[in-house]
Formats: structure tokens, C-alpha cells, sequence
């Protein structure tokens, strides 16, 4: 190794510890901005190492500098128009749109690897690494793009399988070692085209069955996947950065897909099966038709509200999708500003990606604090005047608690033990698990049907009339 | 086996480890934003894509590495700006807005 390329590899190693550091700093609201930036300043040092290794090395073309800036000109701008408009509700399909580049910039690297070593020969270090990188990061290439699509509402989040699925999935995943085997025995660029396109199509049909509900895990696979890919990219060309880095994305990852599989009591390979065999946008009943369900108007729920002394708000993925995030916390300061304690209650797999509500609500100014964690916070309903449930279903269902229904085991808010309750839903139509929310019918449920960007601008006006 | 390839699984497999370690006491409020900073590390094949188009000279192999490059340059840009957007708004409690006035009705911001 020369004293040039030593240098290098030990500046990658600091950038890496860049990464290292940025992520650590995440561990807290106040430091997590300064570790974005030590994570930054990482990737800049590394691309510039990587420049002063070209220059040194002195072999590329001007041709290869134009491809290089020009892509990077193009994907930069592609990527900061996107950074900058996207709304907080959008941030999942974002996410996964930045796992499937990521993905599929990986796979391209050991794509092009493998091209160029076919023809002079088979190097064997690298070319278990190389297949590795090819499958997985075209998995997540074609995966995080239909769970976008899903996200986006573009292709259906309700789960779409067929008979014979499964029987498909396993025939594409032999395709693919099959064809990797070949790739490894004998340099062969047919065998890499369809092990290419049997990892496309594996990705497409693996997420294709799995619902809305399901994305948190979804995506935190996928993330995981993307870093493990980038990982093997790092294999392929012999570069430490990528190794670090992407081993600590697939980390990351794999952290956030069990903490999420967790939260809903399911294995992984039971959500990648397929979900619980309904959409969560079931054709819904009308309005008030459940037996012994309670409704409620503005100027009512508004009384309860108002006069309580500590109210507990429950958001679900149904804040996120009226995009109500600014008037639950303007309903929430008018509460404060009259002298009530008003904290939140988050699921993990509230949204539909980790953090999600906790992400929207911050964009609507509301304090971190007082964002609570579900097991800090289930403590605490016993004391609550009033539990404020907007557009969260299965999370607050008792029947958890019991053995023998679809939602078993799962841990839930305990939003029951409240002193009063108010669902805020659109209609009585069931969550993504498709059964009856017990919550509803209790005794001290109150059930206000509307959008809950509507029911929250009345109530707050509601209150605002009434104490004001 | 190569010692080279030893050398990078012993160095995969530890930073598997310190991954594991730093990011298992990332707080559920922060997941999101762990993620999106995630998703800009592995931003990094973009070393990748430029020493593919440092090195090859066929026109197959300059196709990979433009597309590889916008690929890793979109994830690395976007990624960064919108961690560091999503971050500065976690507030401990309701400041004084650090925005202008104007963006922040652009953005939507409550006065």
C-alpha cells in the first residue's frame, strides 16, 4: 500500500467516525442538530478524499469528469428540490424514495464490478460480495419504490396478493441464486441480467402484499437492506467508508424494524407474508350504526375538554392523513392557555413510519417534551380527565388484551383507563386489523364523526366561545 | 480467503456492533429524523459511483456511472437537507419563531 493510499483509507476512517459521532449526537432532541452536521462534514471529507484519489490516480477521462458532475449536479438538485418541498406528511414516501436510490446506486456499483471483471476474469474475494450487492440492492431498488407508490396512494396500500404468491416468490429467489451460483462459476453477463431482473420482480412482489399499517416495518427493512447493500458495494471496491457506513444504516435499520415488528406483537416474516388479509381503508359503516356507540357534538366534547384538568391526545395515522397537525396544536394551546395540562400520548407504529407523529407534530410547534413514550405514558391515563383519540384505531383497542382476536398481544395505549374518552374518526370503519374497536362502545367513549382536520377546528372554536 | 477481504468483514461486523450500541439509545421521538440521517450515511456509495467514472471507459460503463451518480448524489443531498429540516423543529419548548415571518407562513407555521 503506498503512503498516498494509506493516507486515504485512514482519512475514509475519520469520515466514518464522522457518521459514528452524527448518529451518537442523535440520542438527544438538543444535540441531534450538531450531529447532523458532524454527519455532513463526513460525507463532504470523503467525497473529497475520494476527488484527490482520482486526480492522484490521474486515469480518468474527461469524459468520466463530466458524467461524474453532471450526475451529481442533476441528482443534487433532484434531491434538494425534494428535501425542500416535501410536506411532513410525505416524509415516509421520501424516505423510502432515498432507500431506493441509495439501493440501486449500490447495486449499479457492483454491477459495473462485475461487468469489468468478467471480462479479464473472476476475481473470487469479490464476487460472493458482488452478487450480495447485486440481489439486495435491487430488491430495494423495485421494493422501495412500490412501498413509495403505496405511501403516495398511487398504487393501493391495501394488500395485494394472488394465489400462488408465495410459490412465485420462492421460484424468483431460486432464479436468483441460481443464477449468482452461475455468475460465480463461470463470468457470464447473462447470468447477472437474470439475477438483475429476478431481484427487481422479487422486490416488487414482496412488498406488493404488505398493507399501510404494516409500512413502519416496511420501510425500516428496507432502510436496513439499503445499508447492508451499501456495505457490500464497500466489499466490492476495497473502500472502508462504505463498509462503516452502510453497516451502521444497516443497524439502524435492523434496531427500527424489530422495535417496530415489537410494537405490533408480529414477526417479520409474518408482515412480509402479508397483512392481516384487509386494506385500512375499509369501506366503512355508516356513521353511528354500532350498537351502544355513543355521539357527540362540537359544543359537548368542547365542555369535557375545557373544564378538565388533564387531557392526554392520541394521534393516529388519521392526523397525518387530514393533515391536521396544526389544529390539534392550536386546540391544544387554547386548552393549555386556560390552565390545562395537555401532554401526547405516541404509539410506536403510530403513522406510517417510525417517529412519523412525533415529526408532525414538531413541525406544528409542539414541544417535544411533551411527547410521551407509550410505556411512560400508559401510567398516566388513570389520572386523565379526558383521552382525545384522533384517527388511531387499533393502537387503542382493549381486545389486545385478550387472547383469541387478530390484535392479541399487541401493545396498546391504555387509553380505556381515561376518565372520559373522545374518538375523533371519520367513521365507525375498522383499522387495519378489521375488527371491532372495543374503545368505541365503552360506556365512557363519546364518538365525533367528522375529518379530524374539521372536528378540530370546530372544537377549538368550540372552546375558544366557551372559556373565552 | 484474502487477508483484504478479512480485514473488511472484521471491520463490517464491528461496525455492525458500534451501530447497534449507538443507535439502540436513539429516543422514539427522534426516529424519524434517524432514519432521513441514515438515509444520508449510506449516501456515501457515492464514492462509489465517482470511482466507476474515474476508472472505466466504455460507454456502458459511462452510463452506470451517471446514473449510479445521481442516484448516490440525490440520496446524499436530499438526505442531509431534510434531516437538518426536520431537526430544526424539534423545540423544547415554544420559542420566539426563528424564522421570518414570511417562510414561516410559506411553511405553514402557527403565528
Amino acid at each position: 500500500m503506498s503512503g498516498f493510499s494509506f493516507g486515504t483509507q485512514l482519512i475514509y476512517v475519520l469520515a466514518a467516525s464522522c457518521f459514528v459521532l452524527g448518529l451518537h449526537l442523535m440520542n438527544n432532541p438538543a444535540t441531534a442538530r450538531r450531529g447532523n452536521q458532524f454527519s455532513t462534514a463526513g460525507m463532504v471529507i470523503a467525497v473529497a478524499t475520494t476527488i484527490a484519489l482520482i486526480v492522484h490516480a490521474g486515469v480518468i477521462s474527461t469524459t468520466g469528469w463530466l458524467v461524474m458532475l453532471v450526475g451529481a449536479l442533476i441528482g443534487g438538485s433532484l434531491g434538494l428540490f425534494a428535501a425542500r418541498k416535501v410536506q411532513m406528511t410525505a416524509m415516509p414516501q421520501l424516505v423510502s424514495m432515498f432507500n431506493a436510490v441509495g439501493g440501486g446506486a449500490a447495486a449499479l456499483v457492483a454491477i459495473h464490478d462485475y461487468i469489468t471483471v468478467a471480462v479479464i476474469g473472476v476475481a473470487e474475494s469479490t464476487t460472493i460480495t458482488t452478487l450480495l450487492d447485486v440481489i439486495i440492492g435491487s430488491v430495494t431498488f423495485s421494493g422501495s419504490i412500490i412501498a413509495a407508490g403505496k405511501l403516495q396512494g398511487l398504487i393501493t396500500s391495501a394488500p395485494v396478493t394472488f394465489p400462488g404468491a408465495r410459490v412465485v416468490n420462492l421460484l424468483l429467489a431460486a432464479a436468483a441464486v441460481a443464477g449468482g451460483g452461475y455468475m460465480i462459476s463461470t463470468p457470464s453477463l447473462p447470468a447477472l441480467w437474470v439475477v438483475i431482473a429476478a431481484s427487481l420482480v422479487f422486490g416488487v412482489a414482496m412488498v406488493m402484499p404488505i398493507g399501510g399499517a404494516d409500512m413502519p416495518v416496511v420501510i425500516s427493512l428496507l432502510n436496513a437492506l439499503t445499508g447492508t447493500a451499501v456495505a457490500m458495494a464497500g466489499f466490492v471496491i476495497g473502500n472502508w467508508a462504505l463498509i462503516i457506513a452502510g453497516a451502521l444504516v444497516g443497524a439502524s435499520g435492523g434496531i427500527l424494524t424489530k422495535l417496530m415488528a415489537d410494537a405490533m406483537n408480529r414477526s417479520i416474516g409474518n408482515i412480509i407474508v402479508g397483512g392481516f388479509g384487509t386494506g385500512d381503508t375499509v369501506a366503512a359503516a355508516l356513521p353511528g350504526a354500532g350498537a351502544g356507540v355513543r355521539a357527540i357534538a362540537a359544543d359537548d366534547a368542547a365542555i369535557q375538554l375545557a373544564y378538565a384538568s388533564k387531557v392526554i391526545i392520541v394521534p393516529g395515522y388519521g392526523l397525518a392523513a387530514a393533515q391536521a397537525q396544526h389544529e390539534v396544536a392550536e386546540l391544544a394551546d387554547e386548552l393549555e392557555s386556560h390552565g390545562v395540562d395537555v401532554s401526547y400520548a405516541i404509539h410506536p407504529v403510530a403513522g406510517r413510519m417510525p417517529g412519523h407523529m412525533n415529526v408532525l407534530l414538531a413541525e406544528a410547534n409542539v414541544p417535544y417534551p411533551l411527547l410521551k413514550e407509550m410505556d411512560d405514558v400508559n401510567p398516566e391515563f388513570a389520572r386523565t380527565d379526558v383521552a382525545l383519540v384522533i384517527g388511531a384505531n387499533d393502537v387503542t383497542n382493549p381486545a389486545a388484551r385478550r387472547a383469541g382476536t387478530a390484535i392479541s398481544g399487541m401493545p396498546i395505549l391504555d387509553v380505556d383507563q381515561a376518565k372520559s374518552i373522545i374518538v375523533i374518526k371519520r367513521s365507525m370503519g375498522h383499522g387495519y386489523a378489521g375488527i371491532d374497536n372495543e374503545l368505541y362502545t365503552n360506556p365512557k367513549t363519546s364518538m365525533y364523526f367528522a375529518d379530524a382536520k374539521t372536528a378540530l377546528t370546530e372544537l377549538t372554536s368550540a372552546v375558544k366561545t366557551l372559556v373565552g | 480467503m484474502s487477508t483484504a477481504l478479512l480485514t473488511d468483514l472484521v471491520i463490517f461486523v464491528l461496525s455492525l456492533w458500534v451501530g447497534f450500541e449507538v443507535i439502540s439509545k436513539v429516543p422514539a421521538t427522534l426516529h424519524t429524523p434517524l432514519m432521513s440521517a441514515a438515509n444520508s450515511i449510506h449516501g456515501i456509495v457515492l464514492v462509489g459511483a465517482m470511482l466507476i467514472a474515474a476508472t472505466t471507459n466504455s460507454w456502458v460503463g459511462y452510463l452506470i456511472a451517471f446514473l449510479a451518480a445521481v442516484f448516490a448524489s440525490a440520496n446524499v443531498v436530499g438526505g442531509y437537507a431534510v434531516t437538518g429540516r426536520m431537526l430544526k423543529m424539534f423545540r423544547k419548548r415554544p420559542s420566539a419563531p426563528a424564522v421570518p415571518a414570511s417562510a414561516a407562513a410559506q411553511d405553514g407555521h402557527r403565528p
